[in-house]
């Protein structure tokens, strides 16, 4: 801890760019998980709706399409995101 | 021998050199070329489809017919049914335009989404941001349509001291903002994904040829991929609109 500290203040600018890598590797990673998970279950349940009525296929795909769509904006968010910081 | 892959900043892969006009607010970069061939495909294409026009469509007719016919079927009539037909033209341009903008990230010596840069869908999505307000307030009248976007039906009176901001910043800031952001951010991470894998394949050619093997064939795989993805970015954008228009011309109840 007191090295860090130590070449913190030797080469803050290395440090601090250094850290904000971290920082957007973090954020873009964090972001991932959540929407990762919910397009897993939209699209899922989407594949069981459609094979135990195939007749509604093309109903169930408009709306995972836009379900995929509202879930992955998060996603996209945070990889905007890690591009600002 | 390759100890470490120099990426370059993030500057490099979407800014491009002017080439005509230099230093003015015109200049016309490779970006501003796109746009302006986008435009150019999407009038000509329907307007060479539709200047001969014949009962039995073959050729260009038939393929724009067909087009028209899918964002009938599988975008109007899935949102906003019958009484969205009048959107037809509208959405139809939408969708090829922003198709055409997205397909140029594949053809060779363009190779640049111009939705990459925000200009373009902000614009757009700040367009269907007016539209889908102007519909509202015009068939439901102002109050009204502020209040059926506001309040949900069949909330209990407790919760909507939470549920009216939420609502009001949901309807009113983040669509226009997540429209722009999903095609923007869509386009921009397809496009990082291709020069990755190509500068891995020309960094590993140049050191052992065999090597290169490996992501030369994800940078195919990954350019069929993104075909895939210019589409099916163009058909969301399409439907997203006629969602948001649909849902201001009839509110539910």
């Amino acid at each position: 801890m007191f090295r860090l500290l130590l070449l913190a203040a030797q080469q803050a600018g290395e440090l601090q760019t250094g850290l904000k890598a971290v920082g957007r590797g973090i954020v873009y990673g964090a972001a991932a998980i959540g929407p990762g998970i919910g397009i897993g279950i939209v699209v899922g349940n989407a594949i069981t709706a459609m094979a135990r009525q195939p007749e509604s296929a093309g109903m169930v795909r408009t709306t995972m399409f836009l379900g995929i769509a509202f879930t992955e904006a998060l996603a996209l968010f945070g990889f905007v995101l890690a591009f600002i910081l | 021998m390759v100890l470490g892959l120099e990426f370059p900043p993030v500057s490099h892969l979407v800014n491009w050199q002017e080439i005509w006009f230099k230093g003015t607010p015109f200049a016309i970069s490779k970006v501003v070329i796109v746009y302006i061939l986008a435009v150019i495909l999407s009038f000509g294409f329907f307007f060479l489809a539709g200047r001969k026009r014949k009962l039995v469509p073959s050729g260009m007719q038939n393929i724009a017919e067909a087009s028209l016919d899918f964002i009938r079927e599988s975008v109007i009539m899935q949102t906003m049914g019958a009484q969205g037909l009048g959107w037809l033209p509208f959405l139809t341009t939408m969708f090829f335009f922003i198709f055409f903008i997205n397909i140029f990230e594949v053809i060779p010596a363009f190779q640049m989404p111009g939705n990459a840069r925000i200009a373009v869908p902000l614009i757009l999505a700040v367009t269907v941001w007016f539209l889908y307000n102007i519909v509202g307030i015009r068939t439901q009248g102002f109050g009204h349509y502020i209040k059926n976007m506001c309040v949900p039906p069949g909330v209990p009176k407790a919760l909507l001291v939470i549920v009216v901001p939420i609502e009001f910043i949901s309807n009113f800031l983040v669509r226009p903002f997540s429209l722009a952001i999903r095609l923007f951010a869509n386009m921009l991470a397809g496009h990082f994904i291709l020069v990755t894998f190509a500068l891995l394949t020309a960094a590993l050619w140049g050191s052992t040829y065999v090597a290169a093997i490996l992501p030369f064939s994800l940078l195919v795989a990954l350019t069929g991929f993104e075909v895939l993805v210019a589409g099916l970015q163009a058909f969301i954008f399409a439907i997203l609109t006629a969602v948001y228009i649909g849902g201001s011309m009839s509110p539910e109840h």
